[in-house]
């Protein structure tokens, strides 16, 4: 079984700070893991690494197809949250009502609240064929509700194969492998 | 999704204020003959240069909107996951600037040159030069567009660096307009490819830096 993301002895520095050296993980298959640690401790920067979009300083990260949710929602603030979706997946409607967002898809992304807009990244990554998905602070500004349903959405990709990293400091719901980060180093 | 990137720039850009740098072409052409005096022959042999310099500060306006917008709302990031790189990025921002920026101002040159008496052969030339400039112009702008992403005051470091890098069009333009002649129209579409050959590779490398 070959592993979606592999982290071998990562060293990574932003801005001359050092967030994490040495850092050693693996996600396969049906896994999910969560980055914890305190604010500024470099988890959203290990999430973008992941996703390719910063560089190591040393070592090497594999990856695999992923999909990656941070707080910026990538989504045409004009457009329809519907027409929005559709320029990354053609047909995001199976997404959508699993985030309860299908009320929603006539109504331009400019006038959505932010936890709708949380839904709405979600449903972007929802609806990727990608198998790895990065999530990060998936639970800012969502209540309850959708909690509840990004969990199913986590438990159906997990059966189906898939696996999910987490970037967030609250409890998820479900078991979670944990990696920590401390300011500058991690364990 | 290069079709569909286009696309939707194009869109943005129409629903975006596409007219906006047009406009104030067109009401600079109109200043000009206010400022030199009515005088037929005068007007017609300044105004082709008029109109350039019209043309380089029009595609000043919209750098604000091309490339930042995306950058803060993660497009770019997306993009590139979805396995664009940042050099395609830049030229499908390219091109679809040019659509929204080019014809539009040919069309308006129509106007433009009627008010600074350019006719026959004059205008002929004007419109070509038009045709040959304005792509290496829309390259150039994102180039900058994408070099002042996310700094404050965007609008007036893109003009220190946006205007003297256009000189060089502005010249051979401007003599192709006044005396005709194969060379200087040769010479303005090698800046124009130029520009156009190298932009994608500026503006890419400039989105890749924005994001440590």
């Amino acid at each position: 079984m070959k592993a979606l993301l592999r982290f071998e002895d990562v060293t990574l520095r932003r801005g001359g700070r050092l967030l994490f050296e040495h850092l050693t993980f693996k996600v396969d298959p049906g896994d999910r893991l969560q980055v914890t640690g305190p604010n500024g401790s470099g988890k959203s920067s290990l999430l973008r690494l992941a996703a390719g979009l910063l560089r190591a300083e040393a070592g090497s990260v594999d990856r695999s197809s992923l999909a990656l949710a941070d707080d910026a929602a990538a989504l045409d603030r004009e457009l329809p949250l519907g027409r929005a979706l559709q320029f990354w997946n053609a047909s995001p409607e199976r997404a959508m009502e699993a985030l309860g967002l299908t009320h929603l898809g006539l109504v331009p992304v400019r006038l959505l609240s932010s936890g709708q807009l949380k839904r709405a990244s979600l449903a972007r990554v929802a609806a990727s064929s990608a198998r790895l998905w990065l999530l990060d602070e998936p639970l800012n500004a969502l209540d309850s509700d959708g909690a509840k349903k990004l969990g199913l959405l986590v438990e159906r990709h997990l059966e189906s194969g898939g696996a999910v990293l987490a970037a967030s400091h609250q409890r998820l719901g479900g078991e979670w492998r944990k990696i920590e980060l401390h300011q500058g180093n991690m364990t | 999704m290069i079709g569909a990137l286009i696309l939707r720039d194009v869109r943005r850009g129409f629903t975006g204020g596409a007219w906006l740098p047009i406009a104030f072409f067109l009401l600079v052409a109109t200043l000009v003959p206010f400022a030199i005096g009515p005088d037929a022959r005068l007007l017609s042999r300044v105004g082709a240069g008029a109109l350039w310099i019209a043309a380089l500060t029009a595609a000043l306006l919209p750098i604000e909107r091309l490339v930042e917008p995306d950058r803060a709302d993660g497009m770019l990031d997306q993009l590139l996951l979805h396995g664009v790189v940042d050099e395609i990025i830049a030229v499908c921002k390219i091109a679809a600037h040019w659509l929204t920026f080019g014809p539009l101002l040919f069309v308006a040159a129509f106007p433009a040159a009627a008010l600074l008496h350019i006719d026959g052969s004059g205008l002929a030339r004007l419109l070509l030069s038009v045709w040959i400039g304005t792509p290496g112009l829309a390259a150039l702008a994102v180039a900058v567009a994408a070099l002042t992403a996310g700094l404050p005051r965007t609008g007036s470091i893109a003009g220190l660096i946006l205007l003297p890098l256009a000189v060089p069009l502005l010249i051979f333009a401007a003599a192709f307009c006044a005396s005709g002649g194969n060379q200087a129209m040769a010479l303005e579409a090698a800046i124009s490819i130029l520009l156009l050959a190298g932009a994608p590779f500026v503006a890419g490398a400039a989105i890749r830096a924005s994001r440590t």
